[in-house]
């Protein structure tokens, strides 16, 4: 190697936001060559996939109709990686609140009432966060892998999500279709923005984001957070329970995907089908990395990645790439960061052959 | 009988890509690396191997790509956390994510085509009446995946090379200082590691089920991963796990067209609850997880030079 890496001594508080935007510009570099290699003309391929989704106000409304879901779910999953506690089944406690929240819309079918919305969204993060609480507490009572019991879940909610639709939520008038009948009016949550999609679930992506913000920077539990994340003797010593901030950052995160579920099936979706998310819940992963952890950094964050969907869909319609792509850049995109992420405690200097030590 | 022999031949298939990912974990983990990419490498592998099998004809060709297009995935890995350091719980879950995302885009011209499954049964000896078809109507994979974990057992316990590795996984520090190159073995590791999930993950769509659907691993690679926890780190121990759930999900399978009332839905969440309840019982017991995992698993080294 020619290369080393010196530690910086201090982290660079520079490089922590400077990476982030080190990352998209590799993952945009090395989308130009795969764009390339796959028989594209890579300038057209990139206008097509990042900025020719967004050239118009109906673009930009169904930009904020996917961000709000991944913020949502990001900003709960950070608070947990903060602690060192990876909740990586978000996915499963979306689609949990999105059963749940439904279940109670179809309960109230053709019914009116002021109420039947806010029910939903509590039935929602009732629902996600029971999900969660599961892994909390197999987690703090019998030691278990958190990243492993809460991925299994996952993979248990989508049967149980198949189940309902095939089974006891089906349309009765649906020709035997795997779908649960269309909401009502009345569990169709408010738009935000005439002529768009765009929903009052984005009030709440926002909601989180600022709640988010004082907690870590103006609470002692998002001092408790960081501390033990950090340095976990410390915080032990200074009398913080790990195994409360587990059930809390679990909840908490549980809680805010199954809201972002709910509002998928009350807003774009607006009835229960076999598959809710494109992966919203792993895709919030990579934004909590890429957003640094810190709800403002995951909210532009979640606007980016969430560009990548609208520019799969516009991808395979124009260019007939398949959809795909989209996990493609997202894969890329966390790989260079993580890359780059490096040059935040070290820094790179020419290795001029010294003695091994 | 017959259906006991035909029941046990689908068993043998559902666990052999389990060993083969689950034993290359095992000699990651061993080596104090976490590598939580399992399910990407094994999908990658998945295509990788059926697009060159139906592009060369030859099986062999398939499952040698697939190795190496698992092992190349794993290379990054490498590259991430060995070099730059990268957190490798998080580095996982990219390789994952990566994984899924490049191998539905390959995939993509591959959908709806069918394979010749590899071949099974040993000429002559699968005649032998009774035992023949039960121990000889295998592929050779099956058979592979048998010696793999014999010759994994004998790697890591009764070689020298094996018992560096396992000083790397317990102390890295301490290996450092006595000269072994930390970075040097755990890339070997990995590579390892890498490539046995790639032939894995062929084996799902060159043997099990000659085809490619997007995802088709369908958590098989963390399954895997829960495999290596449950077995306590002992290669004998994740042959037993891996058919423990081949067989739940065979039996899964044929409660369903048994015409058992049960929703197949409901029966098809059976290998992941299972999963978790093994994984709940073993890790109760903290004395028995610190006594057998490797003492540096996740953590990063870098030698201050």
């Amino acid at each position: 190697m020619f290369l080393k890496l010196e530690s910086r001594g201090e982290a660079n508080r520079n490089m922590v936001y400077l990476t982030p935007v080190l990352a998209v510009i590799l993952t945009l570099i090395t989308g130009f060559f795969l764009f390339l290699a796959m028989g594209h003309d890579p300038f057209e391929a990139l206008y097509t996939f990042f900025i020719y989704p967004i050239s118009n106000s109906y673009g930009i409304s169904e930009l904020l109709v996917k961000a709000t879901p991944i913020i949502l779910c990001a900003i709960g999953l950070s608070m947990g990686f903060r602690a060192n506690v990876w909740n990586i089944g978000a996915e499963g406690q979306l689609t949990l609140g999105a059963i749940f929240g439904g279940t109670v819309a179809l309960m109230f079918y053709e019914q009116e009432g002021w109420y039947i919305i806010p029910l939903m969204m509590v039935a929602g993060v009732v629902g996600g966060a029971l999900w969660a609480a599961i892994p909390a507490f197999l987690k703090t009572r019998f030691n278990a892998n958190e990243i492993l019991v809460s991925l299994m879940l996952t993979y248990v909610a989508f049967q149980l999500l198949s189940y309902l639709v095939h089974g006891p939520l089906r349309d009765p008038d649906g020709y035997n279709f795997p779908e649960s009948r269309l909401f009502s009016d009345s569990a169709i949550v408010p738009i935000l923005w005439e002529g768009t999609r765009f929903h009052v679930g984005g009030l709440f992506a926002l909601l989180a984001v600022v709640a988010g913000w004082l907690m870590i920077s103006r609470h002692l539990i998002g001092f408790q957070i960081r501390v033990i994340g950090m340095a976990p003797m410390a915080a032990s010593y200074a009398g913080f329970s790990e195994k409360k901030l587990i059930w809390f950052t679990l909840l908490l995160s549980g809680g805010l995907a199954g809201l972002a579920g709910m509002f998928e099936v009350s807003g774009p979706v607006g009835q229960l089908v076999p598959s809710i998310s494109p992966g919203y819940g792993f895709t919030a992963i990579i934004v909590a990395f890429l957003g640094r952890l810190h709800p403002v950094g995951i909210m532009m964050a979640g606007l980016l990645v969430a560009l990548t969907y609208l520019g799969g869909e516009s991808g395979q319609i124009t260019l007939g790439l398949p959809e795909a792509v989209t996990g493609v850049f997202q894969g890329m995109l966390l790989f260079y960061l993580l890359a780059s992420d490096v040059l935040i405690k070290y820094r790179v200097v020419p290795n001029f052959g010294t003695a091994k030590s | 009988m017959d259906l006991f022999v035909a029941i046990m031949v689908n068993v043998a298939a559902a666990s052999t890509p389990l060993v083969f990912a689950a034993m290359g974990e095992l000699v990651v983990e061993k080596s104090g690396v976490l590598n939580l990419g399992v399910e990407g490498m094994m999908l990658m592998g998945a295509i990788a191997g059926f697009a060159a099998g139906y592009a060369s004809g030859s099986m062999l060709i398939g499952i040698i790509v697939a190795g190496i297009a698992g092992g190349l995935l794993a290379l990054l890995f490498g590259f991430l956390t060995q070099h730059l350091l990268a957190n490798q719980v998080a580095t996982g879950l990219a390789l994952t994510i990566f994984g899924i995302g490049i191998s539905a885009m390959v995939g993509h011209s591959f959908v709806g085509i069918s394979l010749d499954p590899i071949a099974k049964g040993i000429p002559f000896l699968e005649d032998i009446p009774v035992i023949g078809k039960l121990f000889f109507g295998h592929d050779i994979l099956v058979y592979a995946s048998f010696v793999m974990t014999a010759l994994v057992f004998y790697f890591l316990y009764k070689t020298r090379a094996g018992l560096i590795l396992r000083a790397v996984g317990t102390n890295h520090d301490a290996a450092h200082s006595i000269g072994y190159s930390v970075i040097k073995i755990r890339y070997m590791a990995i590579v390892f590691g890498g490539a046995m999930a790639g032939i894995g993950g062929a084996y799902l769509s060159m043997a099990v089920n000659p085809m490619w659907v997007e995802e088709m691993t369908a958590g098989r690679g963390w399954i895997a991963l829960a495999l290596v926890v449950f077995a306590t780190w002992r290669p004998g121990r994740v042959l037993v796990g891996a058919y423990l759930f081949g067989g739940i999900s065979i039996l899964q399978l044929n409660l369903q067209a048994m015409g058992v009332t049960i929703a197949p839905q409901l029966l098809a969440m059976l290998p992941y609850l299972v999963t978790i309840a093994v994984l709940v019982i073993i890790s109760r017991d903290s004395g028995l997880m610190k006594k057998h995992a490797p003492a540096c698993l996740g953590k990063i080294f870098h030698a201050s030079s």
